[in-house]
C-alpha cells in the first residue's frame, strides 16, 4: 500500500533535506520502520534510547493526530497521508521584543485600567503587556483586512504602529473597510486609519507612508518594525514584502481573502516558509481576479483580520502557538476550516539553502508578475475614458465589448455593450465587426488588455482599443451622461 | 502581628478602584519587586478581601497577613513570589 510521509522541515536534518517519502505500508508503525530502513538517521530523531516515540514528535495522518487515532498502530489505507510535525515547528515562539526593551516599558495607572483584559491574562499579564506596548508593526495595506488588524493592534496597545498604503478611501470600499467612514471619502487611506487610531488610542504612534511600497523603499521602512503585517491584495506587493522580511528576518503576518474564504499563515521566521516557498510563481496577470474584483463577505475581514492581529499579539508576548509552519484556510460561508501545514522550499531563491536573490533590488517584481508589457509585443493601444464617452454621444458606429464577468455586469451597469467573458473571445470573433473600431472594457482596465492579447493570438485583425483604467476609472466621465447617450 | 513587623518594599492603595482593577493594580505593583520583597495593599473589605488575596496566591505569590483597620479596609500584606 503506498502512503506518502511528509516530513516537517526541522526533522529533515535526518533525511537528507527529503521532504516527503513514499513507503509501503499498512500502520504507522510499519510506516515509520520504511522510512527509518530508507533514512536510518531519522530513527535517532523520532525514537528514544528505549525504541519510544520522542515526546516532541507529533504525528498526523491524514490532519489528524495519530493520538486521537489508535496511535502507531492506526491503520494505512492507499493513498494516506501521515504528517512528521515535530513541536518546535509550530510551537510557542520567543517573543520578537527582547526583554530589555520589555523592562523599560512602565504601565501607568490609567493604562492599568485601559489594558485590564491582557493583564488578567496569564498567557499575556504585565510581561505580556509591556512586549506588546514596546513592539513596533508595520501593516501593509489599509483597506478592509489592514484595517482590522491597525484598529485591533491599537485597542491593545502596540506602541507603534506603521501604516503603509498609497491609495485614497473609496465609496466603493465602505462596505467592508470599517476603518475609514463615510467623512473620509477621498482622503489618503494611511491618513484616515491614523486618526481613527488617534481616537481609539492616543497613547499609541502611528507612522504614515503613502507612497507606494517597492523595492526602492521596502527595506528602509520595515527596517524600523518588529513585526510587518501583509494585507495588501497584489501579487507584486506580496512578493516584495515577503521577500524584504525573509532578507531582514521579520516576520511577515499574511493575510488574503477571496469572497467567502481567508488564509492566514506566518511567513519568513523560524521554521516558516517564505511567501516564494509556498508559491514559487504568481498566477499570469488577468487571470485571476484581483479582491477588488471579486467581492467580499463582510464579516469575512473582521474574521480574518482578527486571526492576523492574534498571530501579531503571539509573536510580541512570545506565547501561545502561533501559525508558524501552518497555515489556516476559512470557508466562513459553509463553515469549514482547514489547518495546513506548511513548509519552506530548500531550494526557494531567497530563503533556501543557496539562494539566488540577495537584495529586493534584484528583482523587477512589476515583470516578475507579467505587469510590464513586453517591448516585444504590438503595443496596444489605449482610449481615455472622455474619448470613448464623445464616440458614444456622436452616435458613432463602433463596438464595445464588456468582458467583465455577470456579477461585475450586475453591479454597474454599461448598456450597449456585447457582453463576451474572454474565455469566450476566441470562438465568438465572428459577433466583432474588422471594419468598426472595437474597445474592450472591463473593471480595471487589465483583463481587457488581456482579451485585446487573446483575439490578436487568435487571428483577429480588426482595429481593437483598450479604455484605459477601466469603468472604476471611467464612471463619473460616462455614467453621469448614461441618460443622454441611451 | 502588626504592619510594623514586615519589612514593607512597597505600598499600594486599591480602595478607589473595583475589582477585576482592584486585582490586576495589585499584580502589576507586586510584579515590579523581586522575589521576595514584601508588598503592603490598602483594600477595602467585602469582593477586593475575597478576590485579591485568592487571585495572587494562584499568581504564586504567598499572602502573609491580613490585618484588620476596622473602618472597613484591611491591609494586606503579600511576598513576591518565583518568578514564572
Amino acid at each position: 500500500m503506498g502512503v506518502r510521509i511528509i516530513i516537517a522541515a526541522s526533522l529533515r536534518t535526518f533525511t537528507n533535506r527529503t521532504p516527503e517519502v513514499e513507503v509501503q505500508a499498512d500502520t504507522v508503525s510499519a510506516a515509520l520502520s520504511a522510512l527509518t530502513d530508507e533514512y536510518p538517521e531519522a530513527a535517532r530523531g523520532l525514537f528514544d534510547e528505549n525504541g519510544d516515540l520522542r515526546g516532541f514528535v507529533s504525528i498526523y495522518v491524514n490532519d489528524r493526530d495519530i493520538r486521537t487515532l489508535k496511535g502507531l498502530g492506526t491503520k494505512l489505507s492507499d493513498g494516506d497521508e501521515i504528517y512528521l510535525l515535530p513541536a518546535i515547528a509550530g510551537g510557542a515562539c520567543e517573543s520578537v521584543i527582547s526583554t530589555e526593551r520589555m523592562k523599560e516599558v512602565k504601565i501607568e495607572d490609567k493604562e492599568i485600567r485601559r489594558y485590564n483584559n491582557h493583564l488578567q491574562l496569564k498567557e499575556i499579564s504585565i510581561k505580556g503587556q509591556k512586549r506588546i506596548m514596546a513592539g513596533r508593526v508595520l501593516i501593509a495595506g489599509i483597506g478592509a483586512l489592514g484595517g482590522v488588524v491597525a484598529e485591533r493592534l491599537a485597542a491593545a496597545g502596540v506602541g507603534t504602529i506603521g501604516l503603509a498604503d498609497d491609495r485614497e478611501v473609496l465609496l466603493d470600499g465602505l462596505q467592508v473597510q470599517t476603518i475609514h467612514s463615510s467623512r473620509d471619502i477621498d482622503r489618503p487611506r494611511a491618513a484616515s486609519a491614523r486618526d481613527r487610531l488617534k481616537k481609539l488610542n492616543p497613547n499609541v504612534t502611528t507612522v504614515t507612508y503613502q507612497d507606494k511600497l517597492s523595492a526602492d523603499n521596502i527595506e528602509e521602512i520595515i527596517e524600523d518594525y518588529d513585526i510587518v503585517v501583509d494585507a495588501t491584495d497584489s501579487f507584486v506587493t506580496r512578493y516584495l514584502i515577503s521577500d524584504a522580511c525573509a532578507l531582514h528576518n521579520k516576520p511577515d503576518v499574511f493575510g488574503a481573502m477571496y469572497q467567502f474564504e481567508g488564509f492566514v499563515t506566518v511567513l519568513c521566521t523560524g521554521d516558516a516558509p517564505c511567501y516564494r516557498c509556498l508559491y514559487p510563481s504568481p498566477p499570469p496577470a488577468g487571470i485571476v481576479p484581483s479582491c477588488a474584483a471579486s467581492g467580499v463577505m463582510n464579516a469575512l475581514p473582521g474574521i480574518i483580520g482578527s486571526l492576523m492581529e492574534a498571530e501579531v499579539l503571539k509573536l510580541l508576548t512570545g506565547s501561545g502557538e502561533p501559525l508558524v509552519g501552518k497555515a489556516i484556510r476559512l470557508d466562513s460561508w459553509n463553515l469549514q476550516y482547514r489547518m495546513i501545514h506548511t513548509a519552506s522550499d530548500p531550494g526557494c531563491a531567497v530563503c533556501g539553502s543557496a539562494p539566488s536573490i540577495r537584495t529586493v533590488q534584484d528583482i523587477d517584481y512589476e515583470d516578475f508578475c507579467g505587469l510590464r508589457e513586453d517591448p516585444d509585443e504590438e503595443p496596444i493601444e489605449g482610449i481615455e475614458a472622455e474619448e470613448l464617452a464623445r464616440r458614444i454621444m456622436s452616435e458613432e458606429k463602433i463596438t464595445i465589448i464588456d468582458v467583465r464577468e455577470p456579477h461585475e455586469r450586475a453591479i454597474r451597469r454599461f448598456p450597449g455593450t456585447l457582453a463576451i467573458p474572454i474565455g469566450q473571445l476566441a470562438r465568438r470573433q465572428k459577433e466583432l465587426d474588422p471594419e468598426v473600431d472595437t474597445i474592450f472594457v472591463c473593471k480595471e482596465g487589465k483583463r481587457s488588455i488581456l482579451a485585446i492579447r487573446t483575439l490578436r493570438e487568435a487571428g483577429y485583425t480588426g482595429p481593437m482599443y483598450n479604455l484605459k483604467g477601466g469603468l472604476e476609472n471611467a464612471a463619473q466621465i460616462i455614467f453621469p451622461h448614461e441618460g443622454a447617450w441611451l | 502581628m502588626a504592619v510594623s513587623d514586615h519589612n514593607i518594599t512597597d505600598k499600594i492603595d486599591i480602595t478607589d478602584v473595583t475589582c477585576p482593577i482592584t486585582f490586576v493594580k495589585a499584580k502589576v505593583a507586586i510584579e515590579e519587586l523581586e522575589e521576595g520583597e514584601i508588598l503592603q495593599i490598602h483594600l477595602n473589605s467585602g469582593e477586593p478581601l475575597e478576590n485579591v488575596p485568592r487571585s495572587l496566591g494562584e499568581e504564586g505569590h504567598e499572602v502573609l497577613e491580613k490585618i484588620d483597620n476596622n473602618d472597613g479596609t484591611w491591609e494586606l500584606i503579600v511576598k513576591r513570589g518565583q518568578e514564572v
